[in-house]
């Protein structure tokens, strides 16, 4: 999925290694505080324990990443991806309460059709995306802006302005269920992410965005349709988003039009760059994408473990991310080189 | 060549020409007017004077938080920190002053802290050449989080300075006064506005967003202009959450939120490119209230709900960028 | 002549790891002269200028000015010292007003009783004084995006000698202009010659050489080739001057040429191209390909070769005229149309447009082909390893194996990884723009002989060069271009003096 072989040992690192050994110190410092951290214990029918916690809150992330990831990939960047989220979740719970009455029985119209109306409003937001980039050649930033900005409100409209609350039980279960004793929400995450790394695998579609995001002129002098691509890469994250949405409201059993998706867009974008993909494009990792969303969970659950009071989430997330922008930086690297003999250890990672 | 001009008449002060670039700020005034009018004929009560000076008081810590958001889009960067800066100004003021330390010297002191927060970010982006959304977006992030860290729960105000300066109104014609914040508001959005125009400063921003390396050739102040940009939008955004703390009364993590995209969006429709460049202090000042009218009209209407807000301003976001864009490609060469 | 040197360059020499750019190069500006520096790509031009406005340190040589030497660190200290430079690109801010742009940096304040701001109508009256004194009418409150690139140009130079000046250095300011912005972008220029300022002119447009210019400067492969008076330089002597004649490619076999182009192939034209133009790029042309035929594209640098190229293949849109393909009429609004249709190009700058540097030489290979076939089916990493080895191996590309990033590569390698690239979809016509730049003699000749086979084997192929002996060498058909046109074709075996005669003018 990467670049070169070659590449790799220029830097003098395979990439994967380092966001690898930041998770594997967050999972050794959770267990030392909570010595049952990392037991998987099988309960109930199912698998249990504080890591099969961490890979159950961190499937929505994971998911809304990967897409981000593709887009970031392509020198773009998707900060709707929040609003989106909160437009699906609000979709699913109006479309699968159906009316008042047949809620409260339970009935109501099936659970794909409300799952299809969800991924359909997704897609829509993502095409508008897509539209305003390629079509009207808006800034990324400036054109998902828009839909940030009025996406919530328009969930809103939607719901107009209730929590709505979920009693479908099928609908629930997506949520809290459970798959061959696996949560359902990482079944999902998991089965999505593969379908996206099998299509990059077997596909043209891994060189494609490789150029595109490295060299979009000469991309397209080649005969790439690099609109078409760019296009598809922000429809994909947000369905991405919209699945996301549709977990995250099956898990609480509600939909909040205002607070759904709150902030995922930066643990996005912050687990993409862990990750090591880089954000002028072209180089992209999914797998480092997968560590980068597992290390913010799992760091939010060692600030519960270790006591600390959870609003230091915020500031822990700052330092890093400030720290692997400052190394991901050439300019700053150059610095460090020129200031050392050997290369500096990266702090917080 | 194209022959000479006939010397076009200065219109109001004498830096407004008729030109393409005043397209959308005339647009803006436009809009607003239009607001205003659609206000007035809808709504009895509407176009009385403390409604309109209303606008002004509510939004005032807005206006100030914009004029420095202002500066920092002109030269082609974004800054979104402003919220959160704002936010920990209120926190580190109640914090303060619960110890008993004179309001005169805790005010001072925070926008002296905005600066520096803002300068630390600017150097990160100057120096490191790291991208401006990224570094605001990780400041956005520490500066909430120290908000929570220094307290979960909203610290309450009592020093009697602020309650009384929450009451002070100041008399302008019959029954209608302005708040000392938006006294505050107008005195930044002024001076702001003077230094756009007439420092090495301001004309150094506008270079910058223009062509940093045709700025640089040109032997312009660039390094340190781009830093102060940053410190200028710290301090303005500490400023911001010094009226905050006037009219909240408290200092608290959540203070602000979404205050970064509000200005930001004030700044676009208020007529500044977001590529840099191009655009008026004056002209977000206008975009704040027009994002004041908008909620005025809704909370007049009643029937409306709130979050037609969001609606609205994201349609206009759009609008005006896509105006934008009409404009830019219109003008000339392509890049790639 | 007998009149002093302002500005006296003395055995400037520029070396660069692995390339010599300047080997001892003498120069003389008078005042009062419009001297012209003239020379293909890397003859030198850019480097002599860089070291004259301050903006490199030359490795040996000294420079003078008015006798007095001088070392200046950096362009702002050189304009300083009096020697101001305007480039190509206008490097000015579009956004500010044209009074700014003159002004800036060094703005009239307000005394600080009036509120220590700039004071906009001192700075006004500066910039108009400056406009004036090159009798430039023009409001210098509009703003500078408003005015087109060759008013721009000359409010750079206003900018330029604003601050008082001995030396004015324009390093193709015509590159943009039209017909009429270039007479008045000269009516200003002598107005400063006869100010007395020493002027230095480098272009490559013949006829404005001879227009303007008191002497000329030929600079050939980071030599002097010499310094003469233009009235007694003939333009026949001048592009030999620039050119001169390399008789190293005795490898390269000699194209069947007129036998081949003429009659045994089909005479329906593969692509027929009529009143082919670009609004300031290049004037309407009619160029007709036959399949089988190498059509040589010659002209000088700047005469429009590489604008006509890509209009050919996609990359830009024309102004006026069509393409036909077959009956067809065809328009290209993508190079994935034009390659639909069988059309390749090989751009000029393959580092920015042709190759993706991160990208592998399978990868860089295998591109164009999968770009054809769509995102499914992918060829196999083994189907596209053995293309790529096989291309490698009959193009003699050096590389470490086929996973290198092609970044790595040398330049005349990347070439050919380019030319890989498109022959493994097997264009019915290839369009190669310079493809023998930076590339040593040996892998010339290599890539010339691959031409001629693949011309012989039935593809059409366009062949654009500034090396004229290349071009002659191998084409059998030659199509002429000078400042933006085409001046003629030329049919069957020539002598590289027709080509010459032809571009100066006088075929």
């Amino acid at each position: 999925m990467s670049g070169a072989a070659s590449r790799r040992w220029r830097t003098g690192s395979q990439p994967l290694l380092w966001p690898a050994l930041a998770l594997a110190a967050l999972l050794a410092i959770n267990a030392l505080f909570d010595h049952g951290f990392l037991v998987i214990s099988w309960r109930a029918g199912h698998l249990s324990g504080s890591l099969v916690d961490v890979l159950n809150r961190a499937a929505p992330l994971a998911l809304v990443a990967s897409g981000m990831t593709l887009v970031i990939a392509l020198r773009g960047i998707d900060i709707s991806v929040g609003a989106v989220l909160a437009i699906a979740a609000t979709v699913a719970a109006l479309v699968i309460n159906g009316s008042s009455a047949a809620a409260a029985t339970g009935g109501g119209p099936h659970l794909a059709v409300a799952l299809s109306a969800a991924l359909a409003a997704a897609a829509l937001c993502g095409l508008w995306n897509g539209l305003l980039v390629v079509g009207a050649g808006l800034q990324p930033i400036v054109a998902t802006l828009v839909l940030m900005v009025a996406g919530r409100g328009a969930a809103q409209l939607l719901a107009g302005g209730q929590i709505i609350t979920i009693y479908n039980a099928s609908y629930a279960d997506l949520g809290n269920g459970f798959l061959l004793g696996v949560p359902i929400a990482v079944v999902v995450a998991a089965a999505i992410v593969l379908l996206l790394a099998v299509t990059l695998r077997c596909t043209a579609l891994d060189l494609f965005i490789r150029a595109i995001g490295c060299n979009p002129a000469a991309a397209r002098n080649a005969g790439i349709r690099a609109g078409l691509i760019t296009m598809s890469c922000y429809v994909f994250c947000a369905l991405c988003a919209g699945c996301a949405g549709v977990l995250v409201s099956a898990n609480v059993r509600s939909a909040d039009a205002s607070h759904a998706g709150e902030l995922i867009e930066l643990d996005a974008i912050l687990a993409v760059t862990l990750g090591g993909t880089s954000l002028a494009g072209g180089h992209y990792s999914l797998a480092g994408t997968l560590i980068g969303a597992l290390i913010i969970q799992t760091m939010t659950a060692m600030i519960y473990t270790l006591g600390v009071p959870p609003e230091t989430n915020l500031v822990v997330k700052a330092a890093v991310v400030i720290a692997v922008m400052l190394l991901q930086s050439p300019h700053v690297r150059r610095g460090l080189r020129r200031l050392a003999t050997r290369h500096v250890l990266g702090e917080g990672a | 060549m194209s022959a000479a001009l006939p010397a076009a008449a200065p219109r109001g002060a004498p830096r407004l020409r008729l030109d393409a670039r005043h397209v959308p700020l005339a647009v803006t005034v436009g809009l607003l007017l239009a607001l205003l009018i659609v206000g007035g004929v809808r709504y009895p009560g509407f176009f009385t004077l403390q409604v309109m000076l209303n606008l002004l008081i509510d939004n005032a810590f807005l206006c100030i938080v914009a004029t420095g958001m202002t500066f920092v889009i002109l030269t082609g960067g974004i800054d979104l920190s402003v919220g959160a800066v704002a936010a920990l100004t209120t926190m580190i003021s109640a914090v303060l002053l619960r110890q008993h330390a004179s309001p005169l010297l805790v005010i001072p002191l925070v926008l002296l802290l905005g600066a520096l927060y803002g300068g630390v970010q600017g150097v990160l982006i100057e120096r490191c050449r790291l991208q401006p959304f990224m570094v605001t977006l990780a400041g956005m992030f520490l500066a909430r989080g120290l908000c929570y860290v220094i307290s979960t729960e909203s610290i309450v105000i009592s020093a009697p300075f602020y309650a009384a300066v929450a009451q002070l109104r100041v008399p302008l014609l019959a029954q209608a006064s302005l708040s000392v914040g938006a006294l505050l508001a107008l005195l930044v959005v002024g001076a702001g506005a003077w230094l756009a125009h007439a420092s090495e400063f301001g004309r150094t921003v506008y270079a910058i967003g223009g062509s940093e390396a045709s700025a640089l050739l040109m032997g312009l102040p660039v390094r340190s202009t781009l830093v102060g940009v940053y410190a200028l939008s710290g301090a303005c955004a500490a400023l911001g959450g010094v009226v905050i703390t006037f009219d909240m009364q408290s200092g608290y993590g959540q203070h602000a939120a979404g205050l970064e995209l509000d200005a930001i969006a004030a700044v676009v429709i208020g007529g500044t490119m977001l590529r840099g460049g191009t655009g008026y202090v004056l002209g977000s000042f206008v975009g704040v209230l027009i994002l004041g009218v908008i909620l005025t009209l809704i909370t007049f209407d009643g029937t409306l709900n709130s979050w037609w807000t969001r609606i609205a301003i994201g349609a206009l976001l759009l609008a005006f960028c896509l105006l934008q864009r009409l404009q830019g490609r219109g003008g000339r060469k392509e890049t790639r | 002549m007998s009149q002093p040197c302002v500005l006296r360059a003395r055995g400037l020499t520029q070396r660069y790891p692995g390339v010599l750019a300047l080997d001892g190069v003498d120069l003389c500006l008078r005042a009062g002269e419009v001297h012209a520096l003239m020379g293909q790509n890397g003859a030198g031009k850019s480097t002599l200028v860089r070291i004259i406005t301050g903006a490199s340190r030359p490795t040996a040589g000294v420079l003078e000015l008015d006798g007095r030497r001088l070392q200046p660190e950096s362009p702002a200290e050189a304009r300083r010292m009096g020697i101001s430079a305007v480039f190509q690109e206008v490097n000015l801010c579009p956004n500010l007003t044209v009074a700014e742009n003159i002004m800036a940096g060094s703005y009239p304040r307000r005394g600080w009783h009036r509120g220590g701001g700039i004071d906009w109508s001192g700075l006004e009256r500066s910039a108009r004084t400056a406009l004036d004194t090159l009798h430039l009418d023009i409001d210098p409150r509009r703003q500078l995006a408003h005015y087109s690139v060759a008013v721009q140009q000359m409010v750079a130079v206003a900018r330029a000698i604003q601050v008082p000046a001995r030396v004015l250095v324009l390093d193709e300011p015509t590159s943009s202009l039209d017909d009429e912005e270039v007479r008045q972008c000269f009516a200003v220029l002598r107005r400063l010659r006869e100010s007395g300022l020493a002027i230095l002119f480098i272009t490559h447009f013949l006829e404005q050489v001879y227009e303007l210019a008191d002497r000329i400067t030929v600079l050939r492969n980071g030599r002097q080739v010499g310094e003469f008076p233009a009235a007694e330089l003939g333009r026949d002597a001048l592009i030999a001057a620039m050119i001169g004649t390399d008789t190293r490619l005795a490898e390269v076999q000699q194209r069947r040429g007129a036998a081949a182009a003429a009659g045994s192939e089909a005479t329906e034209p593969l692509l027929r191209a009529r009143a082919l133009g670009r609004r300031g790029r290049v004037h309407p042309v009619d160029v007709d390909v036959l399949a089988g035929e190498v059509l040589g594209v010659a002209g000088l640098l700047g005469a429009g070769r590489t604008e006509l190229a890509r209009m050919l293949a996609g990359l830009d849109q024309p102004d006026s005229g069509s393409i036909t393909m077959g009956r067809a009429e065809v328009r290209f609004a993508s190079p994935a149309k034009a390659i639909a249709h069988g059309v390749a190009y090989c751009p000029e700058e393959r580092k920015t447009d042709g190759i993706v540097a991160e990208l592998s030489v399978r990868e860089n290979i295998v591109l164009a082909l999968q770009a054809r076939t769509g995102l499914w089916p992918r060829h196999g990493q083994r189907q596209q390893a053995a293309l790529a080895m096989r291309f490698v191996t009959t193009l003699g590309i050096r590389c470490a194996s086929v996973e290198t990033p092609a970044g790595q590569l040398s330049g005349g390698n990347q070439q050919k990884l380019i030319l890989a690239r498109w022959l493994a979809i097997q264009p019915l016509l290839l369009i190669l723009d310079e493809p023998t730049r930076g590339v040593d003699i040996a892998a010339k000749a290599e890539l010339m002989n691959e031409l001629t086979r693949l011309a012989d084997a039935g593809m059409a192929i366009v062949f654009i060069s500034a090396e004229i002996d290349e071009v002659v060498r191998v084409a059998g058909r030659i199509l002429v271009m000078c400042d933006q046109r085409k001046v003629g074709e030329l049919q069957g075996r020539c002598a590289v003096q027709d080509v010459f005669h032809m571009m100066a003018g006088r075929a």
